[in-house]
């Protein structure tokens, strides 16, 4: 009795350190992956740290980083959405045609601009919509809805645009062109988007009504119901959410490079739910978190940069490269959530 | 007697279905079954825009020939529409672009067997014994076109960066073609990556490089798409001063800008699509005028300047 008495505080305080240890991976694990990734990058190219190199990384994350904002809820709430990449590139199809139009027939290119980006948006929460309906009024498990509405969208895009490219018109680009290429206070327009985003997606999920049920749906869809949560009511939201951040991507991807074509964010949807994952959100639902999706859309861009920033590995091992760290990053974090 | 009128009617009838029979061979239906990828992306598109255009052309001027076009997703499923074409179709010939070369082989070979008459384009099958007819774009011949401008126009000297397509055959092909075109020269290579024939990603890695080299003096970018992602970095970075971009392709936005002398996209080198347009021609040619046509037929790579830009410009082409 008494020796176990003695011998029960050390048990306990080695635990505890372990758990901490196991709790400050999986609370900042993406984040320590993310610091080190850029560590070694400086250290291979020291025109890394420059603000050009910060702020193209940055930008070039937005696009995947604002996808992966909508894909945590939709995972949170034990979901998946495959569609997002043909979405995209459908949203981006639609949204050249009718600026074009708009801008042929109006030679207003203001308002051209205008009615490309309230077509984007409604088109989003509309593609959206029919996914979360066919999820919760088809009774259809989302993986199967959406594989089916990615190749719908996807063939659809090849459908408009002939096989081909679309391209918007050189003088309404012109005026959608800031949109992506210009800066506020020296920080590009999209990164902005993406950190307003991140900050109100954030918020919904941990502090919002809507964001504990999305939790609690995706926990256990069995307790929420009959906790009378409206099991179904929630994900049809989570899917339209999705919509909504494809479009506020696709957005800010139309004026890049002013086209699209059927290769448009070809695997945008696995990209998404990697920087997801990676990010700490558990795959199974239930759990997640909004900032770590961010910083995994950041460690999936920073490869990328890095690699190409470096000629130390062979360009036909960059696949590789992209796996091992994206499994380092996921071991990071493998003490948490264990159920 | 009996007998003779019977061997007369027997001449007769003979005689009749002989003349019949004439006449079905002077009007016989020819099927030209044209298998090719689906529109996956640009060139494809543009493949299949010409395939269409062709067959439009070709049963206005002929009454008896009738082209049957069909797409397909993947190898397999090509595969697939071969057996189809043969067996529904009754195709005397085949022109097929093939989605891999390996795995079509056999399938190919299939048709062969039934005596259809079999035209390969672009990429070949393992086995060249197959076909009657190949028509093919110079893969090698635009990687040393390339090199040739670019030792020309440098002047034998100077930093560039080579953005590659996928790691593929054809792929190799250009890259080592230009690498052993500058050979002797005082041109560097600074890097290759591949950007994998996108926009987007010609976008991303020329950022990239721009980050990483401070002077570029020109780009290899072998396809008018990553030409494209190219550009728009240059000009996000404001260097389009410094270099000049080479792309590849023939699609109608970069012949256009050679075509209005633009200094950043001084020439293109054709890798066109409308291949598959001289393929059905030539083997529709062997039907109509039993010429006889089989062989290699490579179409050059030219390379497009100002002067000769208005004959590869197809504004209609989805390409």
């Amino acid at each position: 009795m008494n020796s176990t008495e003695s011998i029960e505080p050390t048990a306990q305080s080695h635990r505890i350190d372990a758990a901490r240890i196991g709790a400050l991976a999986r609370d900042f694990g993406p984040l320590i992956a993310l610091i080190l990734l850029a560590i070694l990058g400086w250290v291979l190219n020291p025109s890394f740290g420059s603000w050009t190199n910060i702020t193209n990384v940055l930008t070039r994350s937005a696009i995947t980083g604002i996808i992966s904002v909508g894909a945590t809820f939709v995972i949170v709430s034990g979901e998946i959405d495959l569609s997002v990449g043909a979405m995209v590139a459908l949203i981006a199809s639609l949204m050249i045609i009718i600026v074009n139009q708009v801008a042929e027939s109006t030679g207003n290119l203001m308002l051209a601009v205008a009615a490309g980006l309230a077509a984007g948006l409604i088109i989003g929460l509309f593609t959206g919509l029919i996914n979360g309906i066919l999820v919760t009024k088809g009774k259809i498990d989302s993986f199967i809805v959406t594989l089916g509405t990615m190749g719908i969208f996807r063939s659809l895009v090849i459908f408009v645009a002939n096989g081909g490219t679309l391209t918007l018109n050189s003088d309404v680009r012109e005026a959608f062109r800031p949109i992506y290429y210009d800066a506020w206070l020296s920080v590009p327009i999209p990164v902005w988007v993406l950190a307003l985003v991140a900050v109100s997606g954030a918020i919904v999920l941990a502090k919002t009504r809507f964001g504990r049920y999305c939790r609690a749906v995706g926990s256990n869809a069995d307790v929420a119901f009959y906790s009378a949560i409206r099991v179904d009511r929630i994900r049809l939201v989570a899917f339209v959410v999705q919509g909504f951040c494809v479009a506020l991507a696709t957005i800010l991807y139309v004026p890049r490079l002013g086209s699209a074509s059927s290769g448009t964010a070809v695997g945008g949807e696995l990209e998404a739910i990697t920087a997801v994952v990676v990010g700490g959100t558990a795959l199974r639902g239930g759990y997640g978190r909004v900032w770590g999706s961010i910083a995994g859309a950041l460690i999936l861009t920073l490869i990328g940069n890095i690699l190409d920033l470096t000629s130390i590995i062979s360009v036909y091992l960059n696949g590789a490269v992209q796996g091992l760290i994206i499994l380092g990053a996921a071991l990071l974090q493998r003490g948490s959530r264990k159920r | 007697m009996n007998l003779k009128i019977k061997s007369l009617v027997v001449s007769l009838s003979l005689g009749v279905s002989g003349l019949i029979g004439f006449k079905a061979v002077a009007q016989e239906q020819i099927k030209i079954g044209v298998s090719v990828p689906s529109a996956d992306h640009g060139w494809t598109g543009g493949i299949d825009f010409f395939a269409q255009q062709t067959k439009k052309r070709l049963e206005a001027a002929y009454k008896n020939l009738q082209v049957v076009v069909v797409t397909a997703t993947n190898a397999s499923d090509q595969a697939n529409t071969l057996e189809d074409l043969v067996a529904a179709q009754q195709i005397k010939a085949l022109v097929i672009l093939p989605y891999e070369s390996a795995p079509l082989t056999e399938p190919v070979r299939q048709v062969k067997k039934k005596g259809v008459f079999v035209t390969v384009v672009d990429r070949a099958l393992t086995d060249p014994n197959i076909q009657d007819l190949y028509v093919a774009g110079d893969n090698p011949g635009m990687g040393k076109i390339a090199a040739k401008y670019f030792a020309d126009r440098l002047g034998g000297k100077g930093n560039i960066v080579v953005l590659r397509g996928l790691p593929t055959v054809i792929d190799n092909q250009r890259f080592d073609a230009f690498m052993d075109g500058i050979k002797g020269t005082q041109i560097k290579v600074l890097d290759s990556k591949y950007a994998n024939w996108n926009r987007d990603d010609g976008f991303k890695v020329m950022q990239d490089f721009l980050t990483r080299f401070p002077h570029i003096d020109a780009v290899w970018a072998q396809d008018d798409d990553i030409a494209l992602g190219v550009l728009d970095a240059l000009r996000q970075a404001h260097r389009e001063k410094e270099m000049f971009v080479v792309g590849g392709g023939g699609m109608k936005q970069i012949v256009k800008r050679v075509e209005d002398k633009d200094t950043l996209v001084p020439v293109d080198i054709i890798y066109s699509p409308s291949m598959i347009a001289v393929a059905i021609e030539v083997t529709a040619l062997h039907f109509v005028a039993q010429l006889p046509v089989n062989g290699h037929y490579i179409l050059d790579s030219p390379l497009v300047t100002p002067d000769n830009a208005a004959q590869y410009y197809f504004p209609n082409s989805p390409f």
